[in-house]
């Protein structure tokens, strides 16, 4: 392969600027951070299996919840969907590298100090985060333990590396497509993780600004949130989630784009309505920066306000609505197999349109008053992002694992692995509608006896789809390890993108030369 | 293959019979407190929760229909467009039409919810007319009514969490109303407009009671507004929806709605009891009736922190502590104020000035404290009205 191998040893994967070496690096550092928020899950999951305090004391709960969230939002999904750009990108669009090399080794080297950082702070005096991942003043402020102030220090690196990355991400794509590749012809991947790209630049230096500010408020002597001396806790609300709302597309969006990959391939059939794709996800983005007061409906806005935001939010249920008739559509008339990564994405499109459903009724600013703050909240979120976003990325890892290993993960193992994640996923959700509904509030450590039966259904759900992505990690070391060497580059035989016309393994250097794109 | 799909379609149906099942016993809530098994949202004992709970229940029918037209074509597709049936992939990518009409249907059907939605939000918005002002606000971790009197004084009192630690710990038997019972609810009229002004002292909290179909943020330095009609008598229970920092998920909320003859008796106990304490401000104690009231409050309102014998836990221990054999200004001041950016609260909005100087005393004089020295109501009205 080419002049220039990988660097032997341990400096290879400090110094790499490889887009492949940092796409892998990126996965695993997700993958790790996964199995953390994960095992934070099964904390808060057993002490919620029964009534009563039985393994955790409250002030630790709450911890753990917000742990479990920032870990999971900023450590697992976001930098494993950055990892996907790195490694698929260049690939898909026929370029040999990302635009900006060096920068990318510094926006991935930037996490584990952070997350390190951020997990020390559960052992510090006073303990870690306890005030929620959505962080709400004055809880976060006056009330916070001491830690509070690394927690700050930690966002802001988080956002840097986010904001790194994406730069790197708008440069690749926009100066290093193959001649041939227009706008209008790249895979929809791609077109996903583009506009991700515009949104992370837009809203990571608000929050920036979010924790700036409560860094002033804590020390030194400012009141942007305290209504004492002027200011008002309810503008960390605005701008946290003018932040938060177009964070949570910021998670989807790439999902789509790999759902999008792995159904056309898979139902060996064109996408359907690839424009209309690209035209749905662009007014998502839009939309995604003028509904954020819809987490705010019981604060008290004006009512001219709540119909705004009432109206805005259900209007996004209409570019959504397109994008699942798309894929339905593609796959209509197809002719399908159903391997892992097509499981993952059926699986993906049907629960996450349970979540959209779910998301719709929340939209509905009345029945919210009813909704907010109860466990219907804490299904509809995990409904659109673990089996929105976890599932896409399961889907996406057994897609391209043959491409980056050149092996052949083990079909049975990543069935199961399928099935049992389907059922323990909705084993363990699905109950939290009913609770919600029946007015159990979220993120307390204990209820009243009449939540018990559904929560320990919760919890065992929940135990089981933890467990099943210890299957997940074995399969992959596995391939890794022992998998049997693929018989066709291509893979898979419906596969038309770019990264299907190198070899698999793919080479540590691909399009020295760029591909002619017809 | 048929036989197959026959015994898979039996498979998936299994669990939508169970669901049909739940829906269909009591589990479909009437009653406004939760129930076990409980699976739907309540439509509580008020107009607006009937008209909240109408709306949810359309939204959440036109989301299973449509769930089950979408859903049905990608099972379909799923099975009957699998490769060994259908070798042939069709080659279509695009159909202009069918895109425009999944686009306008999906925005027509949004209309069709929209409506209603903005005239039961105006109506949740209508606080105007309220026959009684009730002014909420949420403390870590626990809840103050004040009822706003035009004519006169207010009444006001906490609300604490009456579930005994023990049964959260595990070594007694929990009742049925575990977390969700109090040791003073709030007391409101049937068939009234009440009006709740909701506000908070420290952190954020949301008073939530699902069968008044209520849920206000409480924030510190704002009022909300929310109200309710209930019509029916009987105990509704809710809890704080807003994560307020330890013990969040205990401080609930008990609402007792009542005949109105009822509740101006009930009032005009509480208004003798605010007359009751107002003549006992006046009044001087011995150091026996001071330690014994102490005792009572202490083990309501410090032990949580301080321990059964002022061994301390959040808090920091009584026993022998420099504050409570010192001078006694600066003991009755951190009762009073609080220690800003400690676990310890302000008191003396909390308790009243015979309480505040009863519990002074007491913890002067107990867990091997020997002081020996008395304070009065009187001290601590003093000491409120110099500072």
């Amino acid at each position: 392969m080419g002049a220039h191998g990988p660097a032997k040893g341990l400096t290879r994967w400090l110094t790499t600027t490889n887009h492949k070496d940092i796409g892998s690096m990126y996965l695993w550092f997700s993958f790790a951070m996964f199995l953390l928020g994960g095992s934070f899950a099964m904390i808060i999951r057993a002490e919620l299996f029964q009534p009563g305090l039985q393994i955790v004391e409250p002030e630790f709960f709450n911890q753990m919840t917000t742990m479990h969230g920032l870990v999971m939002v900023f450590g697992a999904i976001m930098p494993a969907f950055v990892g996907l750009a790195n490694w698929m990108i260049p690939m898909m669009i026929g370029a040999p590298d990302m635009a900006l090399p060096r920068m990318n080794n510094w926006s991935f080297w930037i996490l584990p100090p952070t997350f390190l950082l951020l997990a020390s702070t559960l052992f510090m005096e006073g303990g870690g985060p306890n005030f929620g991942w959505t962080f709400y003043a004055p809880l976060s402020t006056t009330y916070a333990p001491p830690s509070v102030t690394f927690f700050i220090f930690a966002v802001h690196a988080m956002g840097i590396s986010s904001i790194m990355g994406s730069i790197n991400i708008i440069a690749t794509v926009v100066n290093m497509r193959a001649p041939g590749m227009t706008y209008m012809k790249m895979p929809m991947f791609v077109w996903t993780w583009l506009i991700t790209a515009f949104l992370l630049v837009a809203v990571m230096p608000v929050l920036a600004g979010a924790v700036t500010m409560m860094l002033m408020d804590i020390h030194f002597g400012t009141s942007f949130f305290s209504a004492a001396g002027g200011g008002d806790p309810v503008l960390f609300q605005h701008v946290f989630w003018f932040f938060g709302h177009p964070e949570v597309y910021i998670i989807i969006l790439p999902a789509f784009g790999v759902v999008s990959e792995v159904i056309p391939t898979f139902s060996r059939k064109p996408l359907f309505g690839y424009a209309s794709m690209v035209y749905a996800t662009a007014s998502i983005a839009f939309l995604s920066f003028i509904v954020w007061a819809h987490h705010m409906y019981t604060v008290g806005l004006p009512i001219a306000g709540e119909l705004f935001f009432m109206y805005a939010t259900m209007l996004i249920a209409v570019p959504t609505a397109a994008k699942v008739f798309n894929w339905i559509t593609t796959m209509f008339k197809g002719s399908i197999t159903l391997e892992t990564p097509m499981l993952f994405a059926i699986a993906k499109v049907f629960l996450f349109t349970v979540g959209g459903f779910s998301g719709l009724m929340l939209a509905i600013a009345p029945a919210d008053f009813q909704y907010h703050d109860s466990y219907f909240v804490v299904a509809h979120f995990h409904y659109t992002m673990v089996a929105g976003a976890i599932f896409a990325l399961s889907s996406a890892v057994y897609y391209w694992l043959p491409k980056w290993t050149g092996k052949m993960y083990n079909e049975t193992m990543g069935k199961v692995h399928f099935w049992v994640s389907f059922i323990g996923f909705n084993l363990t959700f699905f109950p939290q509608h009913f609770v919600g509904l029946a007015g159990m509030p979220r993120r307390i450590p204990d209820y009243n006896l009449m939540f018990a039966d559904f929560n320990m259904m919760s919890s065992i759900g929940a135990f089981i789809y933890g467990s099943s992505q210890l299957l997940f990690l074995f399969n992959i070391v596995r391939t890794i390890t022992h998998g049997k060497p693929v018989n066709d580059d291509k893979v898979w035989d419906g596969a038309t993108t770019l990264e299907w016309t190198v070899p698999s393994p793919a080479p540590y250097h691909t399009f020295s030369t760029p591909p002619e794109v017809k | 293959m048929y036989q197959q799909a026959k015994r898979l379609y039996k498979l998936a149906l299994c669990p939508v019979l169970m669901l049909l099942s739940l829906l269909s016993t009591g589990a479909w809530a009437t009653e406004g407190n939760p129930q076990r098994w409980q699976t739907n949202m309540t439509p509580g004992v008020t107009e607006v929760g009937a008209k909240i709970y109408d709306l949810h229940m359309f939204v959440f029918w036109v989301c299973v229909v449509v769930g089950i037209i979408v859903f049905g074509v990608m099972f379909y597709s799923v099975f009957a467009y699998r490769k060994e049936r259908h070798e042939e992939p069709a080659t279509f990518h695009e159909n202009t039409k069918l895109e425009i009409a999944w686009t306008v249907v999906p925005f027509l059907l949004l209309i069709v919810m929209a409506v209603p939605a903005t005239s039961t939000l105006i109506e949740i918005y209508d606080t105007d007319d309220a026959e009684l002002d009730v002014l909420i606000t949420g403390y870590q971790w626990k809840w103050k009514y004040e009822y706003i009197n035009p004519e006169g004084d207010n009444v006001s009192f906490f609300s604490n969490l009456l579930t005994d630690k023990a049964e959260i710990g595990n070594t007694e038997a929990k009742g049925s109303n575990y977390l969700i019972e109090v040791d003073e609810p709030l007391v409101i009229p049937v068939d009234t407009k009440v009006r709740f002004l909701v506000t908070a002292n420290d952190v954020l909290h949301a008073w939530w009671v699902p069968a008044l179909a209520v849920k206000r943020d409480a924030i510190p330095g704002f009022i909300n507004e929310a109200w309710t009609k209930p019509t029916e008598t009987g105990v509704y229970r809710g809890q704080c929806a807003e994560l307020c920092g330890r013990d969040h998920g205990f401080m609930p909320i008990v609402v007792n709605v009542v005949e109105e003859p009822e509740y101006k008796a009930w009032m005009a106990t509480k208004q003798a009891e605010a007359a009751e304490i107002k003549k006992l401000m006046a009044q001087t104690f011995s150091m026996d009736e001071l330690v014994e009231r102490g005792k009572g409050i202490y083990n309501r309102s410090c032990m949580a922190c301080h321990g059964a014998n002022g061994e301390g836990g959040v808090g920091k221990p009584i026993a022998n502590s420099p504050i409570a054999t010192g001078e006694v200004t600066a003991h009755i001041d951190v009762l009073v104020n609080g220690v800003p950016g400690s676990a310890m609260q302000a008191f003396g909005g909390q308790l009243n000035d015979v309480d505040l100087a009863a519990v002074v005393t007491y913890t002067r004089n107990a867990f091997g404290n020997n002081m020996g020295d008395k304070v009065q109501p009187i001290d601590v009205y003093n000491f409120k009205k110099g500072q």
